[in-house]
């Protein structure tokens, strides 16, 4: 039985209306608030001070070591071929796993070592996953410090958080469905591919928008593997070297002159900007999902 | 639409519940298929190995993080490393005593969870017992939302508007500093904290409280000798996990504490984080393969040992909770 719905509970309630229980609630709701109020005064205070930068120019120039012109096009255009490269090597990485774990695991030691194993990983700090491409990625595998060793780490820091979403959304699926095909004579893969994924695309595609939206923020995996912090070309392959929106915001953050800090705090307003473009995207893909139904 | 569905979750083999019975593993019509085909056992293949990815990823951290150490620990010993209290492996004078790197990310870390423990413990015990549910639904995203931001963005608060204010009123405080950034760590710490601890204290049993009522004693006295003693794991759970997390933390302290390794317990004073030590040296033209550039790993290694054992400890923490283990 729910606490809430409980009839002792409302008796505790009513005779509940002391003055040190209102004061203990009104600080809990400022222990909530204060912190959120504090975020909305620095992002105002990043607005304020962006303002005069934000513009077409801004979004389409290259870096420069005058700051009134210097832009962020290098850096949007190499965060754009991350987060392409990060989703096709995640994508089917983490559905892969997901598919295997819900569908054709059985319970075994290695199977309950996965799935610890994919909680460990959530917990790593994400700079270890740079020196993890580092090492692998750019110089065992030899890809260097390009735009593709950048995708192959942020591809496996995303891997726990898409494989989890995607379970979820795997079990969305009723089994009676699956029963259904298998009656029919379709096999397991069959199966699979006509009732499973169709129906849990969209809420796989959900997590993995949500997960990019925590990768394009994502910077010390970056440094570590070697993003370059001034570059004024657009990779034109997965081979460039590349720099992206939250290294340069770094590289402008980590000068001295206030007129940089103004530019970083520009590109702050436009990570976040894509960052909320990113949520909505998701936002809107799960009210479709709830509203389809298929049984 | 409601009826067919039933009709079919009773045809399939004693499923009652379509839903929470999908699990193929507990399917009798499971043996029935079996991988027959070739491409079958092709396909099962070649999605277990996708699921061996996240294995092979441990593997490949903790075989990259001890082999690059070993490298750093055939010139250094252990005991210089455990030992020495001085870390300046770019000077002349070269000394690899980790503990001033440790000592500012414990500082740090001391900072966000001074900021974040309080607050999210108010949060928690707010949502979980007094909130109306309306409120509580709106809330508890709402404040995820400071654990979303981009730890960049972070950064850039801590140095740009965080310390210049609090030299207001802190005398001496340096323009990199472990203060500004700590604080601004609690606040991104706060929602683990929170949420984590909302869960443990929504989890206590109803019937504590009413017998804690039935004896007398009002809310928040129930609250406090009843509630919380019992949720001790799982808020110790969420406390954990949040130093853990204020651990591993790079990018806020990377440009807001500065970049002087110093065994200080001074909060005005620059110092420097293990991962901001590896973002220093990432940052720089150190060439592969020489000592310096293996400290970085050395120090990895530390940080990966550090934050396992403590999501390790979280872990047993939060499957007692789970299992009623905590009354």
């Amino acid at each position: 039985m729910s606490l809430r719905t409980s009839p002792i509970h409302d008796l505790a309630m009513r005779r509940a209306e002391l003055a040190p229980e209102r004061a203990f609630q009104a600080v809990g709701i400022l222990a909530i608030v204060l912190p959120l109020l504090l975020l909305l005064w620095l992002f105002g205070g990043a607005l304020v001070d962006a303002w005069p930068r934000l513009g077409w120019d801004f979004l389409t120039g290259f870096p420069s070591r005058k700051a009134e012109i210097a832009g962020i096009l290098p850096a949007l255009a190499g965060s754009a071929w991350l987060m392409a490269l990060t989703a096709l090597i995640a994508i089917p990485l983490g559905l892969g796993a997901a598919l295997y774990l819900e569908e054709y695991a059985r319970p075994s030691r290695l199977t309950a070592l996965i799935e610890l194993n994919i909680g460990t990983l959530a917990g790593v700090p994400s700079i270890l996953y740079g020196l993890l491409g580092l090492e692998i990625f750019v110089r065992v595998v030899g890809m260097g410090r390009s735009v593709l060793a950048g995708a192959c780490t942020l591809a496996l820091l995303l891997l726990p958080m898409v494989i989890i979403t995607s379970r979820e959304a795997l079990r969305t699926v009723p089994q009676s469905l699956r029963e259904a095909s298998f009656a029919l004579g379709a096999d397991r893969w069959q199966t699979l591919r006509r009732i499973v994924l169709p129906m849990c695309l969209p809420g796989v595609l959900t997590g993995v928008i949500l997960s990019l939206a925590r990768a394009i923020g994502e910077t010390a995996p970056l440094i570590t593997i070697g993003a370059l912090t001034y570059v004024a070309f657009l990779p034109d392959s997965v081979h460039s070297a590349f720099t992206a929106l939250p290294i340069q915001i770094f590289n402008w953050t980590s000068r001295p002159q206030a007129a940089f800090h103004v530019n970083a705090a520009a590109g702050i307003v436009v990570l976040i900007a894509l960052m909320l473009l990113l949520n909505g995207a998701a936002i809107w893909l799960r009210a479709r999902l709830q509203r389809r139904v298929y049984w | 639409m409601s009826r067919e569905s039933t009709g079919t979750g009773s045809n399939g083999g004693g499923s009652s519940d379509p839903v929470s019975t999908h699990d193929s593993r507990l399917s009798t019509l499971d043996s029935l298929n079996a991988p027959r085909a070739l491409s079958e056992r092709v396909i099962a293949a070649v999605l277990f190995a996708c699921g061996m990815v996240s294995i092979f990823t441990t593997l490949g951290i903790v075989v990259v993080l001890v082999k690059e150490s070993a490298g750093f620990f055939s010139e250094v010993s252990l005991g210089q490393f455990l030992g020495d209290t001085q870390w300046t492996p770019l000077f002349t004078d070269k000394h690899f005593g980790i503990w001033p790197l440790l000592a500012g990310t414990l500082l740090t870390t001391a900072i966000a969870v001074a900021v974040a423990l309080p607050l999210g413990l108010l949060a928690a015990i707010y949502l979980a017992e007094f909130a109306p549910e309306r409120a509580r639904k709106v809330l508890k995203p709402t404040l995820e939302v400071l654990a979303g931001i981009p730890t960049v963005v972070y950064g850039y608060f801590a140095l740009v508007y965080i310390t210049p204010l609090l030299q207001k009123f802190v005398p001496g405080l340096a323009g990199f500093n472990a203060l500004g950034p700590g604080i601004v760590m609690g606040v991104m710490i706060l929602p683990v904290i929170a949420s984590l601890s909302e869960d443990a204290i929504y989890a206590v049993p109803a019937s504590l409280r009413e017998a804690a009522y039935a004896l007398g004693a009002g809310r928040l006295r129930t609250v406090f000798r009843v509630v919380l003693p019992s949720a001790f794991s799982g808020i110790g759970a969420a406390v954990i996990l949040g130093v853990s997390r204020a651990i591993g933390e790079t990018m806020i302290v990377a440009i807001a504490a500065g970049q002087q390794a110093r065994l200080t317990a001074d909060p005005r004073s620059p110092i420097e984080t293990m991962t901001a030590y590896i973002v220093q040296i990432s940052l720089g033209d150190t060439p592969t393969g020489t000592l310096e550039y293996r400290t970085i790993f050395a120090v990895g290694l530390a940080l990966f040992l550090l934050t396992l054992a403590l999501n390790a400890v979280a872990f047993r923490l939060r499957r007692r909770v789970l299992k009623g283990g905590a009354l």
